[in-house]
């Protein structure tokens, strides 16, 4: 194993289809026209000296160390700025070069630190490399004029250093040796469109600031780690190089974050990562990365991590620790318990979406082969159940249609219940490059989201519509683009029943449905409405990304099909830069939904009634499969509540703190005989456990993540699992334990009995992951390099269909008892639960969640800013600090969900979605009022925590945490 | 599931259809609740509706007949 070295061509690739042909130092080479010299130079082989170079971002030109000369042309031109034409002449070594080069270095010198041995970048240095590279061999001049490297000069003070900057908790910002190269100022605005950095000041006495003179911290930084990659000196160092040293091999994986899966180098010493570092050729990312995936991995090594596996008889015993065979033949013997007592439908099982495809796929064939019924659901029943069914209704297949490289072709974007910005950074940040380069943004949200208005970039629309009328302004797009004629009459005839969009239209054309109509009830301003789908439907290119705030609502599915009634309607489907494009919460929601999570669906999304299906999966494994669709998490709940539901598996997932209406899941749980938990932590959920089985985490295993564009990407194993197995092993011991006959040693075994068993992953094994990198689904042998784009020629199902969406309010309304209407969503440094991120330096940005409230109905209740207040609804109370803004509108709240001594879902109620049972996180009538200290339910919470996570050791009882 | 609960989403389900083409709506209904209702909530549903079928939508009370009743036996 070695450290994986990426090339740096210097400038960007161009992407002109047209090429040149000319000759650097007598080697021809063709390039494509916009190619630099220095790009074309490197590929040609030939590195020419470069400092302020690199590949993630436009050339400066101000080092002058990549100086050719031209044949033809006066002077020695820099080769990062200089573009190629035909049948030049170039020379990159020439005695004139030489002597201009080492005095460029020579200055670069005089004012650096000369202690290169002891710097954490010695080994990974670029300017070290230079001075080597262009034969420095002495340096004229001292420190003893005006320099940046000493803090005192003679016993003074010497105005021009700064000290080190360390309040980012992951890197250091170390002033003495900034060569001024400015390349992270050029990452922090191309790659991340953050604009947190400056050079402030000129000539010599320029420097590098985040903000106005501020530290890291307290600037717009938001600790994307991309002014770190950019930097060529140990200016910016991530502070676990300092801690460790430089890494000596790296493996390529994938972040188990987020839904965007960007791929990252975890660089190691030996089994200790000592960075992640994003990888240029990941797809998904591009070599970018958000503060989560690049920094947030220190959770793997907590102290909180449970490593043995535990057992115990009632809720209200302390922990007792077993071997993995006793826990094993626990569970074995509770579960057939169980079903013998209450029946084979009385357990099941949950998948996690943080698991790999293969785990997930291994749990729900326990459900499916070992427990003999279909009770197996995800927790993307929680957030993107809506999507599969609102999207197989109208396409056929329940997935994203485009990949994120699509949006570089992009005109117009639609944003619907999504901040990515927050949630999905990296894509966020390709969003804002494209909007920079002039394509149009409409936000659909309730929340003035950062995308609205943030450096360089504004949305054309805003429309701020009441929580919970989704569909209502998306109909009222739709009445504008048929009314107004602006539908795309060739495609709908080509591509859709034109009979059932007659239907439509004369559906969605009813006034009722226009947008001065729906004004009075969304509050979104009809000539908003109008301008947006005159916008969408006319202005090129045209693409639906949309998030949680559709599918969270009892009317999720509806929203969806009228997303996908839009796209179909205006044309925007089937090529790049259109589509729809659900972002997935949680890095393998979309794998773990492909994997046949569902109660009612086989892997490849077949439902279970179909007795040809059942059969490929019922001669494989050898058993019958039962044709009847299982329980979803909250009919488990309810079924548990009722005593014909008493034992469930859950892999990986926290349903205490993630599903709505804590009490009920709590009450569900309570009701059970056992409750198997199998996590990193004791997360709240295992608080009603009777068996713990320690997780491994995404560096301790193989597998595959299929992220938010469908994308099959591998996780790579850096470590060994410090808990001994990793989760795959420990779902096949269970399965070995309760009779099963499997025999995995590897995952790659599962990908092939996925492959064999379900069509859209026919062609997908690890070999052919090696050599692509990664695929998108469908991967079979009619497209044997995958998918970027889906519906290209028509749709899976044949025709699209367009679906009728009437808007009906949701029960849960605002009213005297309870005036607000609380949304939830999530920020930037937290993840999910938070169960990871709140156990790394990331809590620095989000030590508590908040509650956002508008000044004006903060005022009307006495409440200040960062007060703290109860929040009430009609299922609990809950209480927590307000946070004075006018991002909400009035009548609006919001908060987040990552802190259990919160439990915003103690707020939260059981309406539900009416096709998929995903709950309505996003509506919930509530009440706000000043408050001096928790509510009764969070101080008895905390108590049953403390009480249940006590683990006995040999002799005395201790609080696990 | 409380009986309540249960008609409620039976219910939601019918409103969903209740705004589609005539022809789709009582077999939209059924074929929903058939394709992603477990036998245990079906068995429910009957053992409320076969008593009484106040509070239901009439179009659920109409999809009876065609949404499949599972055996008594526990899922
Ligand atoms: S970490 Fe990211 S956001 Fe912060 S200054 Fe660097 S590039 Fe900009
Ligand atoms: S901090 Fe690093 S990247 Fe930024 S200007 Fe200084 S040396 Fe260049
Ligand atoms: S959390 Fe998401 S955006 Fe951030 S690095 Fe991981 S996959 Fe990429
Ligand atoms: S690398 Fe070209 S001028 Fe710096």
């Amino acid at each position: 194993m070695s450290l994986i070295q990426e090339i740096d061509y210097g400038t960007p690739a161009s992407r002109a289809e047209k090429t040149v042909r000319l000759v650097i130092d007598g080697t021809t080479i063709d390039v494509p026209e916009g190619t630099s010299v220095m790009r074309a130079s490197m590929e040609a082989g030939i590195k020419v000296p470069k400092l302020c170079a690199t590949d993630m971002v436009d050339a400066f030109g101000s080092c002058r160390l990549c100086l050719v000369e031209i044949e033809g042309r006066n002077g020695t031109p820099a080769s990062c700025t200089t573009p190629v034409a035909e049948g030049m002449v170039v020379h990159t070594q020439t005695g004139r070069l030489k002597d201009i080069r080492r005095g460029v270095m020579e200055l670069y010198i005089s004012d650096h630190p000369l202690d290169c041995l002891t710097c954490a970048a010695n080994g990974d240095c670029e300017l070290q490399d230079m001075a080597g590279a262009v034969g420095l061999r002495d340096v004229r001049y001292g420190y003893e004029g005006h320099n940046h490297v000493k803090a005192r000069d003679n016993g003074e003070a010497n105005p021009r250093y700064m000290a080190k900057d360390e309040s980012n908790p992951y890197f250091t910002y170390d002033p003495a040796k900034c060569i001024v190269c400015s390349r992270c100022v050029r990452a922090c605005e191309e790659v991340q469109g953050t604009f947190a950095l400056t050079i402030e000041g000129r000539g010599f006495d320029s420097r590098v600031s985040p903000g106005m003179h501020e530290s890291f911290m307290n600037s717009e930084c938001v600790s994307c780690g991309a002014c770190v990659q950019a930097c060529p000196t140990a200016t910016l160092t991530e502070k676990s190089v300092i801690a460790i040293g430089q890494p000596e091999h790296s493996v390529v994986t994938t972040c188990a974050y987020c839904g965007v899966g960007c791929s990252f180098k975890a660089e190691m010493r030996g089994e200790e990562v000592v960075r992640m570092v994003p990888w240029k050729d990941g797809k998904a990312n591009r070599g970018h990365s958000c503060v989560k995936g690049r920094f947030a991995w220190g959770y793997a090594t907590h102290k909180d991590r449970i490593l043995n596996p535990m057992v115990r008889e009632k809720i209200t015993d302390p922990w007792r620790e077993v071997t993995w065979d006793e826990a094993f033949a626990h569970v074995a013997k509770e579960f057939r318990r169980i079903q013998y007592q209450y029946g084979k439908g009385a357990i099941g099982g949950i998948t996690s979406s943080r698991c790999t495809n293969e785990e997930t796929f291994l749990v729900q064939k326990l459900v499916r082969a070992g427990f003999g019924n279909n009770n197996v659901d995800t927790c993307a029943r929680v957030c993107h159940s809506p999507t599969g069914y609102g999207l197989g209704k109208a396409f056929g297949t329940s997935a994203g249609t485009q990949d994120f490289d699509s949006v570089e072709h992009t005109d117009v974007v639609i944003l619907i219940g999504a901040n990515p910005t927050d949630g999905h950074p990296v894509f966020a940040s390709r969003l804002k490059k494209r909007l920079r380069q002039g394509a149009k943004l409409i936000v659909i949200d309730p929340r003035r989201i950062d995308l609205v208005r943030s450096a360089h970039v504004e949305a054309s629309h805003h429309l701020p519509l009441k929580p919970g009328t989704n569909v209502a302004v998306l109909t009222a797009l739709a009445h504008v683009i048929v009314t107004e004629g602006l539908f795309d009459e060739a495609f709908i005839r080509e591509r859709c029943d034109w009979s059932e969009f007659e239907d439509w239209a004369s559906f969605v054309a009813e006034p009722a449905h226009s947008p001065e109509a729906t004004e009075q009830f969304t509050g979104v301003p009809a000539e908003e409405v109008r301008g947006a789908a005159r916008l969408y439907a006319r202005g090129g290119n045209g693409a639906i990304y949309y998030g949680l705030g559709v599918t969270e609502h009892s009317q999720g599915s509806t929203t969806v099909m009228a997303i996908a009634n839009l796209a179909m309607v205006t044309g925007n489907i089937g090529r790049p830069g259109v589509g729809v494009n659900p972002l997935r919460g949680q890095n393998n929601v979309q794998g773990a939904c492909d994997m046949g999570s569902f109660p009612h669906e086989l892997p490849g999304y077949r439902h279970i009634s179909g007795a040809e299906v059942r059969d490929v999966f019922e001669k494989l494994w050898g058993v019958e499969l039962n044709p009847e669709p299982g329980l979803r998490i909250p009919n488990m709940l309810d079924a548990a509540v009722d005593g014909t539901f008493r034992g469930i598996y859950i892999q990986g997932e926290d349903i205490l703190q993630s599903d709505p209406d804590t009490r009920h899941v709590q009450a569900g749980l309570a009701a059970m005989e056992c409750v198997v938990v199998h996590d990193l932590f004791l997360n709240e959920t295992a608080n009603y456990a009777h068996v713990f089985l320690p997780g491994s985490t995404f560096l301790e295993k193989d597998g595959t993540f299929t992220n938010a564009e469908r994308r099959i990407n591998r996780v790579r194993k850096v470590m060994s699992p410090k808990n001994g197995l990793a989760d795959w092993e420990v779902t096949l011991k269970l399965a070995q334990a309760m009779g099963l006959n499997w025999a995995y040693s590897h995952p790659s075994q599962i990908m092939d009995e996925i492959a064999l068993t379900t069509p859209s992953f026919a062609s997908v094994s690890y070999k052919l992951l090696e050599e692509k990198g990664s695929v998108q689904w469908p991967c079979n042998e009619a497209r044997p390099d995958g998918t970027p784009v889906m519906h290209l020629d028509g749709f899976v199902r044949g025709k699209g269909k367009f679906i009728r969406t009437e808007y009906v309010a949701t029960d849960e309304r605002s009213g005297p008892r309870f005036p607000l209407l609380l949304t939830t969503g999530r920020i930037l440094s937290q993840y999910n639960v938070g169960a990871q991120t709140r156990r790394t330096d990331n809590v620095a940005w989000h030590a508590e969640d908040l509650l956002e409230i508008h000044p004006h109905d903060a005022e009307q209740r006495g409440i200040r800013d960062g007060d703290l207040v109860k929040l009430a609804s009609r299922s609990g109370e809950t209480a927590l600090r307000a946070k004075i803004t006018e991002r909400v509108a009035p009548g609006v709240v919001y908060t987040t969900f990552h802190h259990p001594g919160t439990q915003a879902n103690v707020i939260t109620t059981d309406y539900t979605d009416w096709a998929t049972n995903c709950p309505e996180y996003k509506v919930t009538a509530v009440q706000v009022s000043p408050s001096n200290g928790p509510t009764v339910w969070q101080r008895e919470y905390d108590a049953q925590a403390a009480q249940s996570r006590r683990i006995a050791t040999e002799a005395a009882l201790e609080p696990a945490e | 599931m409380s009986p309540d609960k249960l008609r409620y989403q039976a219910n939601q389900i019918a409103t969903f259809f209740a705004s589609q083409p005539e022809e789709e709506q009582v077999e939209g209904v059924a074929d929903h609740i058939n394709k992603f209702w477990d036998p245990r909530m079906r068995r429910q549903l009957f053992e409320i509706a076969d008593q009484s079928t106040e509070g239901f939508k009439p179009m659920v009370v109409a999809a009876l007949a065609k949404i499949r009743r599972p055996e008594s036996v526990a899922g």
